[in-house]
């Protein structure tokens, strides 16, 4: 029932929003995070391991420790992260105008799904 | 002329005939479109985003190509080769462009192009904001900015045709640039995109042969590792070989200019709106992603390896052409060097296209003379002259090269993500954005970057683009709080079914 209070209140509002925003605006967030953990990764491996005398580093496959893990694992663990998120998170739906029968349609078809 | 090396050369002539190829095959779909729907609006959403049928592959290729540029493939291996390790974990920086750029603008920006009909970044702007000084801020950075990056591109370009091929720096920036205008001018973003494809798959190819061959004659990675250690120590540290330069704060903050802050690149953000549905989308970003970083993370580590297979190169944007030349057979470094050059070339056709739409569309036809838009030959002669004259400028802008392109091309890249990023992200996602707060960000961006950049370039210690966004950001926020919120017209439209 939630989505339909949020068309009520929408037509309260005098209009009904684009009922794909929601997703839209979730998959943007989910996009946005990533970023962030990504950025978190390459910061503390890279510095974590790499900001010390170059006498202590170790090696992993020949690489120094702090960009073997920094960026080649860090590649390797971000293209998975992006797959899985676009597979689990993002949704299929029209990219036109929407006309309110549609916008209706459309609620009720992500309603079944979710229920 | 004399040392002319025709076994590099040739290959190269042969890659660049395929674009005028593939521009004339563009061109040809263009006016079979145009003729069969008729009308110079219509020209003008098929040249400028080749009426939104991009898919998945296609999608992925031309924003990678777009992007990654002269920078990312001669300047930046270039500078990795003096600074060593430290500037391929920098390069790293750029590793979400792939699914950052598309996932936050994503199919909210996708669903609006088609609500509110717009053909460039610029459209977008007009419609949410509906204000004139907008629209010419808007452009008026698009045609500076794009065209000082333009020239930067070119000088890339030439450079490199000059340091493999022996050919002189005129001809080959005329070589270069005539081969840009023609295929940009006739096929439109079609022509555009399709070409990127083609040069995203010639960069693919070249950096991993690159990258093996590298690897190969300097004894495998643990080998070349401990031969850059033994050059300098700070070449295998994220430090670098330069006390005080790489420093933490400073290097951090690229995530934010080359990575985050991308979104606000009209040439990049037009990407995100040509697509033609979700499965392209997604598609596009998984694509895009795999792409970007083993373009990113090969090509760079070329440039920090190279340093112990060729010493005492000296110019960094001849870095990738010298070792090309000095590790492969000539004909086979003709082909490795086309890589670098699809770079460059998928990235200038790109900001080509945008700043003859930032003429034509955003300004000729809306300010100057709407009543063309009906003329479908007018309008597609306005927009071929106009894409042939941007090319003579940039042209002679190049010939007088400045020293280092990197830089001219990060200022020219933070010039437009100051003006742009707030804008569009704002605009799309937070219903309160308005036009005074929109005018008051676009000043405050591109001024206080600019008095940063001469006054003090690394406020607390971050690129300065950091701060310029934050204050931006600030001006957006209050003033748009202290101003008329949008008209409901406008969110309407935007926001309503």
């Amino acid at each position: 029932m939630k989505e339909a209070d949020k068309v009520k209140k929408d037509i309260d509002e005098g209009f009904m929003e684009d009922p794909r925003y929601k997703q839209c605006n979730k998959e943007a967030l989910y996009g946005a995070l990533l970023g962030i953990v990504n950025l978190i990764w390459w910061y503390v491996f890279g510095y974590g391991l790499g900001d010390k005398p170059v006498e202590e580093y170790t090696y992993i496959l020949g690489f120094p420790s702090w960009f073997f893990l920094s960026c080649i694992l860090g590649s390797i663990v971000f293209i998975a992260i992006t797959f899985f998120m676009v597979d689990k998170v993002f949704k299929h739906m029209p990219l036109h105008r929407f006309t309110e029968e549609e916008a209706k349609e459309y609620l009720k078809s992500i309603e079944g799904k979710e229920a | 002329m004399d040392n002319l090396n025709l076994a590099v050369l040739i290959p190269i002539v042969i890659y660049f005939a395929l674009m005028y190829v593939i521009g004339f095959y563009a061109a040809k779909i263009l006016s079979k479109v145009t003729r069969a729907k008729g009308g110079g609006s219509e020209y003008l959403e098929q040249y400028m985003t080749g009426g939104r049928d991009t898919g998945g592959f296609v999608l992925a290729m031309t924003l990678v190509a777009t992007y990654l540029s002269a920078g990312s493939f001669i300047g930046g291996p270039g500078t990795a080769y003096t600074v060593g390790l430290a500037w391929v974990f920098l390069a790293m920086t750029q590793m979400p462009t792939g699914y950052y750029t598309l996932s936050v603008l994503g199919k909210k920006f996708a669903i609006v192009a088609r609500k509110v009909n717009c053909n460039t970044i610029t459209d977008f702007l007009r419609e949410r904001y509906q204000s004139k000084a907008v629209v010419i801020l808007a452009s008026i950075s698009i045609i500076f900015f794009l065209t000082a990056a333009m020239a930067a591109q070119w000088i890339g370009a030439a450079r490199l045709l000059q340091g493999s091929t022996g050919l002189d720096y005129t001809t080959a920036l005329i070589f270069f640039g005539i081969t840009v205008v023609v295929h940009t001018a006739i096929g439109g973003y079609r022509g555009v995109v399709l070409n990127d494809t083609l040069q995203g798959i010639v960069m693919t190819i070249s950096t991993l042969a690159l990258f093996i061959m590298v690897l190969v004659k300097g004894g495998g990675v643990a080998n070349i590792v401990q031969n850059m250690k033994a050059i300098h120590p700070g070449m295998i540290s994220p430090m670098g070989v330069e006390e005080g330069f790489m420093t933490k704060a400073w290097v951090t903050s690229y995530w934010v200019l080359v990575g985050f802050a991308v979104i606000g690149l009209p040439s990049v953000a037009q990407r995100a709106m040509s697509y033609k549905d979700t499965k392209s989308l997604n598609a596009g970003i998984k694509y895009g992603t795999v792409v970007s970083i083993v373009l990113l993370i090969g090509m760079h580590l070329v440039g920090a390896f190279g340093s112990t297979l060729v010493s005492g190169i000296e110019s960094g944007d001849l870095v990738v052409p010298t070792l090309a030349v000095s590790l492969f057979p000539d004909v086979l470094a003709g082909i490795m060097l086309a890589g670098p050059l699809a770079a460059v070339m998928s990235t200038v056709d790109s900001q080509l296209l945008v700043v003859v739409g930032a003429i034509v569309n955003d300004l000729y036809i809306n300010y100057i003379k709407p009543q063309v838009a009906e003329d479908t030959k007018r309008v597609s002669k306005i927009t071929i002259g106009t894409t042939a004259v941007m090319g003579i400028v940039t042209f002679l802008i190049a010939m007088d090269p400045p020293e280092l392109m990197v830089w001219l091309n990060l200022f020219a890249t933070a010039g437009q993500i100051s003006t742009f990023l707030w804008p569009t992200i704002l605009g799309l996602y937070w219903k309160k954005a308005n036009k005074e707060g929109a005018i008051a960000s676009m000043i405050v961006g591109m001024v206080s970057y600019v008095i940063f950049n001469y006054n003090y370039p690394r406020p607390l210690g971050m690129h300065a683009i950091v701060a310029s966004l934050v204050l931006s950001l600030i001006a957006f926020v209050v003033v748009s709080k202290f101003t008329k919120e949008p008209a409901r017209e406008i969110i309407e439209t935007f926001w309503g079914v």
